[in-house]
């Protein structure tokens, strides 16, 4: 789970990391309101989206009077940002005004896992504002690394290492790696990112900018930060199947896939592009695929506009096929699906779930194999 | 021979009682595998489907000399079991358990390199292992695999079993297959499991499924050249997928650009080993090469 920068910071400031002063607000009166409290100008105005490189995309403006914060917010608040990073662009429903910051100089500094040998590894770099990924081709050697170990937790002479190679103060900003370590782990995140964090022209250090994004698989224990969650920044579609237990992700294509099991619902999105379609989204209807869940995820599916056939790909393995067929019947008698729909089942009882199909009513085609179902899918969906 | 599991494994169950756990003890059991304890703290004395219940896993191993364990703990609760099993001596540990969160698995993973070198950890977040006609220890439908001589090891479920399917449809069977899991930190990687395959004299060719990022395939692929003389074939899925997206499994996704199927498509390609770009033909390929 994602969270935006004025949360990241939120959450930051409580381990006393050093953030500039600041408010988010909803509206403009919000936002005068935070530039009152604040004490005057200037001040900078940040667009709040769940993508980066807001900044050359228009995202991020410093103000010097309530007449250019009102232009400003009026110009952004509601409107779709797009950047280099999110081209189909976000939408702007917050902004965090904060005290603008003298910089000296920019750095880069994030926390997350290196799954090659399954430990935190922090990097940091005097690059700061460039993207990791464009660092890491370009100037690798730029990247300082020091991986933690799991039993000690991040050492102070790794701190310190790093503050000497960054050609920073050490007892300021090793302070600020240890604590950025803390809230990593209380905070069960899977990526802490500061780009930039600064040193300013009076010798301080500042976050200027924060990324947390929170593991999954550990809400369950921070209920707090989950109800953080801003489901603006996530397409309607995927939020409406996250309720039904729906593992749902859009794409750009025309044919709508419906599969049991991650690894089987990639493998169909390949199989289409391979036949010379373009899937139209992930979805793994999981191993249970009840009748409730077969008929939200039909409605989910045709509720894309851009689906022009169904291709549903299921391996019946524990749940047999002829459960699968009936929970399809049921569910497509539910929702009145009435783009074609192909099916190919495979497995634990084949034979009496393909009958059941057949013997349906339901216009149905029916496919040999994976391939065939492809085919089949694409060529009805011109 | 197999790998991992065979006729001898004796079984304990941890989180027996549960739903799943349970379901899939009886199946396990129906399929021929000896599963010879169930743990549930505060059950002991009960029985499963004729399986006995016991409160901790060290007096399961003591009074049924169990020697792999297969975990259905709920998250919360799940690298708990895992460390319980390893303590009690346990030396092959399958945990099935979807969800655990990274931060609870990074310091288990560790303790086990450290104080249990000799004990191997499948998954989690994994179907599990099977060698055909012996011994299910997992979720898998125990029927569609076939007793012979290629050696499946996966990161996805379903995957396994399309690909088990196909290729004992056409007549060919497997040794053993292993489905190491799709979380960021797990225990065996593709690499130790093709080492395995490797040695074991019964496993002709070697069949790897993976999927997009992290960089196990490519880890395989390095051994591969320079270790595995059998014909080795791979499939990678995720080619259509979108970077920064998570795509079911927790460590399916791509980020920083890495872990595309294309770079792992090229590794395993210079590597020697046949990669299959059609998924619906992976049985029809292997069975035209080797037969």
């Amino acid at each position: 789970m994602k969270l935006h920068e004025h949360q990241s910071k939120e959450l930051l400031k409580k381990y006393g990391l050093p953030i500039p002063e600041g408010y988010a607000a909803f509206n403009i009166k919000e936002a005068k309101e935070a530039a009152q409290a604040l004490g005057g100008y200037p001040l900078v105005v940040k667009a709040q989206i769940h993508c980066g490189a807001r900044g050359k995309a228009g995202g991020v403006k410093i103000v010097k009077s309530d007449e250019e914060l009102e232009i400003f917010s009026e110009s952004i608040l509601g409107k779709v940002l797009k950047t280099v990073q999110c081209p189909s662009g976000k939408l702007v429903s917050r902004l965090l005004i904060e005290k603008a910051t003298p910089i000296e100089k920019e750095f880069y500094l994030s926390i997350t896992l290196d799954r090659s040998n399954s430990k935190i590894l922090v990097m940091a770099s005097k690059e700061g504002g460039m993207e990791i990924e464009e660092l890491s081709k370009e100037k690798p050697d730029a990247i300082i690394k020091e991986y933690v170990d799991p039993a000690l937790g991040i050492m102070p002479y790794q701190a310190r290492k790093l503050s000497f190679e960054l050609g920073l103060n050490p007892s300021l900003f090793g302070k600020i790696v240890t604590k950025l370590y803390q809230a990593y782990m209380d905070l069960d995140a899977s990526l802490v990112e500061i780009n930039p964090l600064v040193l300013t022209k009076d010798g301080n250090i500042v976050l200027l900018d924060a990324k947390i994004e929170i593991d999954d698989n550990a809400a369950f224990r921070h209920k707090d930060i989950e109800e953080l969650e801003d489901i603006t920044q996530i397409d309607p579609l995927e939020v409406e199947a996250k309720k039904y237990g729906l593992n749902y992700i859009k794409l750009d294509g025309n044919i709508g896939c419906m599969v049991n099991g991650a690894g089987l619902a990639m493998t169909t999105m390949d199989i289409i592009k391979l036949a010379g379609g373009a899937p139209a989204n992930f979805l793994d209807v999981g191993g249970g695929a009840s009748v409730e869940q077969i008929s939200n995820a039909f409605r989910i599916l045709t509720s894309d506009e851009n689906v022009k056939a169904v291709f549903i790909n299921i391996f019946g393995g524990i749940l047999r096929c002829d459960r699968l067929a009936q929970g399809l019947i049921e569910a497509a008698k539910i929702v009145n699906v009435k783009i074609p729909v192909v099916v190919r089942l495979e497995g634990t009882n084949v034979e009496e779930g393909r009958k059941l199909l057949k013997e349906s009513g339901l216009n149905f085609e029916s496919a040999l194999d994976m391939w065939d179902g492809a085919q089949k899918a694409i060529k009805l969906a011109q | 021979m197999s790998i991992l599991v065979n006729k001898d494994t004796k079984v304990v169950v941890q989180g027996i009682t549960g739903k799943e756990g349970s379901f899939h003890a009886i199946q396990c059991k129906n399929y021929g595998t000896q599963v010879v304890a169930g743990v549930t703290p505060g059950k002991e004395g009960i029985d499963v489907d004729g399986i006995p219940v016991f409160n901790t896993v060290e007096n399961a191993v003591k009074n049924t000399k169990a020697n792999c364990s297969l975990i259905f703990v709920p998250p919360p609760f799940a690298a708990d079991a895992i460390v319980e099993a390893a303590d009690a001596g346990i030396e092959l540990i399958i945990c099935i358990t979807e969800g655990i969160p990274v931060k609870d698995m990074i310091p288990v993973k560790y303790y086990l390199k450290k104080n249990y070198p000799n004990t191997k950890l499948i998954g989690p977040n994994c179907p599990g292992a099977i060698t055909p006609d012996e011994a299910k220890v997992g979720i898998m439908p125990g029927h569609i695999f076939k007793k012979g001589n290629v050696g499946i090891v996966s990161r996805s479920g379903t995957l396994t079993y399309e690909a088990a399917f196909q290729l004992s449809n056409l007549g060919i069977g497997q040794s053993s297959a292993i489905g190491i899991g799709g979380d960021p930190v797990h225990g065996l990687s593709h690499k130790d499991v093709i080492a395995l395959f490797n040695e074991d004299e019964e496993t002709k060719a070697i069949l790897m499924i993976g999927e997009i990022g992290g960089t196990s395939e490519e880890e395989a692929a390095e051994y591969i050249a320079s270790n595995v003389k059998k014909p080795v074939f791979a499939y990678i899925a995720g080619i259509t997928a979108p970077p920064g997206k998570r795509m079911g499994h927790a460590g399916a996704i791509i980020s920083g650009g890495k872990g595309t199927a294309d770079s792992k498509m090229k590794a395993l390609k210079e590597a020697g080993v046949t990669v299959i770009e059609n998924p619906a033909f992976i049985g029809k390929v292997i069975a035209d090469a080797i037969s």
